[in-house]
């Protein structure tokens, strides 16, 4: 059954600088907290709140549009602007500005339920969504739509604690600090699952969090701790599935048609706490680590906290940094400005000094050195996909599966060469779902 | 706070950091594992075997900076692809070959094979064995003037001197271990074969597996310790310069095809082994078929590749004219690289045995319909 996934690399892991820092809140509350509305894949939420309004902690500021999940405030105070403001996924998003008055004052809808066992499934997915939750690992999909969709078709629950991506170490610092949270959270998802049993899958250089959960999971064994080789890309949904059941998620498909749901340590706890303690997701933990950062440090902030913010909280920089990041090196994304604001995806900002970053240097020419291929753990052939890009061939790389890409940037970070695959693939990509929406529009044009 | 302000971030894509491994890095590990090769060159053929190589080295970096220079495109000295180009060059030649024909293998390699079809990573044949068989083609008896090595001998004399009338060591042409006229008659240049006088008078000593194995045996420079090239070859798979998978099939399938089929009376281990350790198959396996931009990049493809090259290598020994089949086997499997590769693809994720065969069957379906 079990099946280690094919290639990936192995990438300093640089976890040693914020792996013994205990989670601690923000040494002073944000003055300001910047909200965006598109905080999980799917369509961004409407602002339900206008200039002016005073908001509670809790408090539902944007509603569903489309595919989503709610958002709530994270502070209490007035509503100061709904505009848009420079976003962490690029460019700008609409966002709700709130103005801290301090006092902190409770205003969520949601009850508590320390009894979670008499909750039925409908029960448990709409808690869920109303607390607003969205994957924890980064991709942002809305949890109670992973729920409901799995419904009938999932065996298998997995719980992705790998945290493969070098220096990040929030969901380290979780599984040790609140391990409860994670446990009990999982055990939620099993009952909406109607499943008597899960696994969590951690990366085997968090050893010490492997050990806690083992022991607090103690002798009732329905959770098992999976102690998973240290490889990137282990926590990618796909290589997760395959290492822990030996199946693969076909081209295109979703977990769900393999039997899995798979969701993040750090969901799971936001989960336990919106059902047990009926608490919306309004804070999460943020790694601020790098080189550049004089002090790297786990916090918790609340949502629409600004970069510039988490990096004062770790003592300012040491040195100017190359670039800011979102997210880890290998698939995170540069910022261009501080002012750019926590979301509940963001598990990391991360300042890498000039030294540690790729140097940007021009692409040498491919010696078709074969690299690419053999760390692709998606089976591809990256040095073929690129040429073929490159040319702007975009239905000869589609022929080689280039959609299958899931941009884990192994290839990339190999390539003795330094072209920049990733880039060329994403390019592709969105070429080639352009002219699939073409044809479509096409088609149906036709057919009326 | 300020100057925190007034910072200029870089916005690149993801992946933020990369490998410490580049392309020159991958050149050097390969010259390092050369090393041991060019040692026993040395110590086998004299110093005019280091003079050699070092000229070939100097006069392809040359021809690479000139021609680009002169076709005004980027200095790529750097990368030391030419030097390693130049080295295997040297190799593959007989230690005799004057100087001067080497330089136009050099530019031959350079110029005519890698830079004019666009240089580093665009060219379809090995450079350095396209500029063997050229100087194959040019100077056939300069090519397979042999010596028969030694140790002592007055090596420095033959540095500058006359190639034909080198001192101190014997000039033996034709007739290697792997001579055309050993290779099919089946007989093995052992001591008993010797002693009983079954072989031809140009032989003036036994060869025994030892001296083949580790390099006491005519040859070209580079190619006559198989020990040395074993050491460098282990080199680079430790060092993940280069996958095991190309050399070990390409030995293996020489060493399954010799050993099931010797020539005459021959006993077959001894053939097999021979068959190994001649004829620069190590120097080929290890440093040529693995050349990064002339094999297959799938791991199906290096496979087949191997395969193919341990095939054509054993057939142009047994029913050949030439006295090896190393550099042309792997030539012709050179140009079949792309087709390997299409073949070579791998299955693709997520899409199982079943999977694969309900779609041919839809396809046939479709076809038939």
């Amino acid at each position: 059954m079990k099946q280690s996934f094919y290639g990936g690399v192995h990438p300093h892991d640089r976890k040693e600088l914020a792996r013994h820092k205990e989670i601690v809140p923000l040494s002073a509350a944000p003055k300001e907290v910047v909200i965006a509305m598109a905080m999980h894949v799917g369509a961004p939420c409407k602002p339900i709140v206008s200039v002016g309004d005073q908001v509670k902690v809790g408090q539902k500021i944007g509603e569903i549009a489309g595919l989503g999940a709610p958002i709530h405030a994270s502070v209490s105070g007035t509503v100061k602007a709904v505009e848009p403001r420079p976003y962490v996924g690029g460019g700008k998003c609409m966002s709700v500005v709130i103005e801290n008055d301090f006092q902190d004052t409770w205003g969520s809808e949601l009850t508590p339920h320390p009894d979670y066992t008499k909750l039925t499934t409908n029960e448990i997915v709409e808690i869920v969504k109303e607390a607003g939750i969205t994957g924890m690992g980064g991709a942002g999909f809305p949890t109670h739509v992973k729920i409901s969709s799995g419904l009938g078709k999932v065996d298998t629950l997995i719980l992705n604690g790998a945290e493969c991506e070098p220096y990040i170490t929030a969901d380290h610092r979780l599984m040790l600090e609140q391990g409860e949270k994670v446990i009990g959270g999982v055990r939620i998802l099993m009952q909406a699952f109607g499943l008597k049993s899960a696994v969590i899958g951690v990366e085997a250089n968090k050893e010490d969090a492997i050990e806690h959960l083992k022991a607090l999971v103690g002798g009732k064994n329905d959770v098992t701790v999976e102690s998973l080789r240290t490889r990137y890309p282990q926590g990618a949904e796909k290589q997760l599935i395959q290492r822990i059941t030996g199946r693969e998620v076909p081209p295109g498909g979703l977990p769900a048609h393999v039997g899995c749901a798979v969701f993040n340590v750090g969901t799971a706890a936001a989960v336990y706490d919106a059902v047990v303690e009926g608490k919306p997701l309004t804070h999460r933990i943020v790694t601020v680590t790098g080189d550049a950062i004089k002090e790297p440090k786990n916090l918790r902030v609340p949502l629409g906290t600004s970069f510039q913010q988490i990096i004062d909280e770790g003592k300012g920089f040491k040195e100017t940094p190359d670039r800011v990041l979102t997210g880890g090196p290998m698939m995170g994304i540069a910022q261009y400005t501080l002012d750019v604001t926590c979301i509940k995806g963001t598990n990391a900002v991360l300042c890498l000094t000039k030294k540690e970053a790729a140097p940007v240097v021009e692409e040498e020419t491919c010696l078709r050195c074969a690299r690419c291929v053999n760390v692709c753990p998606m089976h591809l052939t990256p040095v073929y996909m690129h040429l073929y890009a490159e040319k702007g061939m975009w239905k000869e790389a589609e022929a080689l599966n280039v959609m299958d890409c899931i941009e884990c940037g192994s290839c990339n970070y190999i390539c003795p060469a330094r072209i920049h695959l990733v880039q060329s693939f994403r390019v592709t990509k969105g070429e080639l779902r352009a002219l699939a929406a073409k044809e479509k529009a096409a088609k149906e044009a036709a057919k009326a | 706070m300020n100057e925190e302000k007034n910072l200029r971030l870089t916005v690149a894509s993801s992946p933020h950091v990369a490998s410490p491994i580049d392309t020159q890095n991958l050149m050097r590990d390969v010259l390092i594992a050369l090393v041991p090769a060019m040692v026993m060159g040395v110590v086998f053929f004299g110093p005019r075997a280091l003079v050699a190589t070092i000229i070939s080295v100097v006069a392809c970096e040359f021809f690479e900076w000139a021609y680009r220079k002169l076709m005004k495109k980027s200095c790529a000295n750097k990368d030391l692809s030419a030097a390693v180009t130049g080295v295997l060059l040297a190799f593959v030649c007989a230690p005799t070959l004057p100087y001067w024909m080497l330089i136009i293998g050099d530019f031959f390699a350079i110029v005519v094979v890698k830079q004019l079809f666009g240089g580093l990573g665009q060219n379809f044949l090995n450079p350095a064995l396209a500029g063997r068989a050229f100087l194959m083609l040019c100077y056939p008896v300069a090519m397979t003037t042999w010596i028969v090595p030694g140790i002592g001998a007055d090596k420095w004399a033959n540095v500058l001197g006359n190639t034909t009338t080198m001192a101190g060591a014997d000039i033996v042409t034709g007739a290697t271990p792997l001579s055309t006229d050993l290779m099919h008659s089946g007989l093995l240049p052992t001591l008993e074969n010797f002693q009983a006088g079954l072989l031809p008078e140009s032989i003036t000593s036994p060869t025994t597996l030892l001296d083949v194995f580790v390099g006491n045996v005519g040859g070209c420079i580079g190619e006559i310790s198989a020990l040395a090239l074993l050491l460098g070859g282990v080199y680079l798979i430790a060092r993940g310069v280069i996958r095991a998978r190309i050399p070990v099939a390409y030995i293996a399938t020489v060493a399954v095809l010799t050993f099931i089929f010797p020539k005459g009376d021959a006993d077959r281990l001894a053939w097999m082994l021979y068959q190994l350790f001649t004829g620069g198959l190590f120097l080929g396996a290890f440093f040529m078929a693995t050349d990064y931009v002339t094999s297959p990049v799938t791991k199906k493809g290096e496979i087949i590749y191997g395969i193919g090259c341990g095939l054509l290598t054993v057939f142009i020994r047994y029913f050949g004219g030439y006295p090896e089949g190393v550099s042309y086997s792997i030539l012709i499997m050179n140009c079949c690289v792309w087709l390997i590769d299409k073949v070579g693809k791998p299955n693709r994720y997520g899409v199982t045995k079943e999977m694969r065969a309900a779609e041919k069957a839809a396809k046939k379906a479709g076809k038939e319909g």
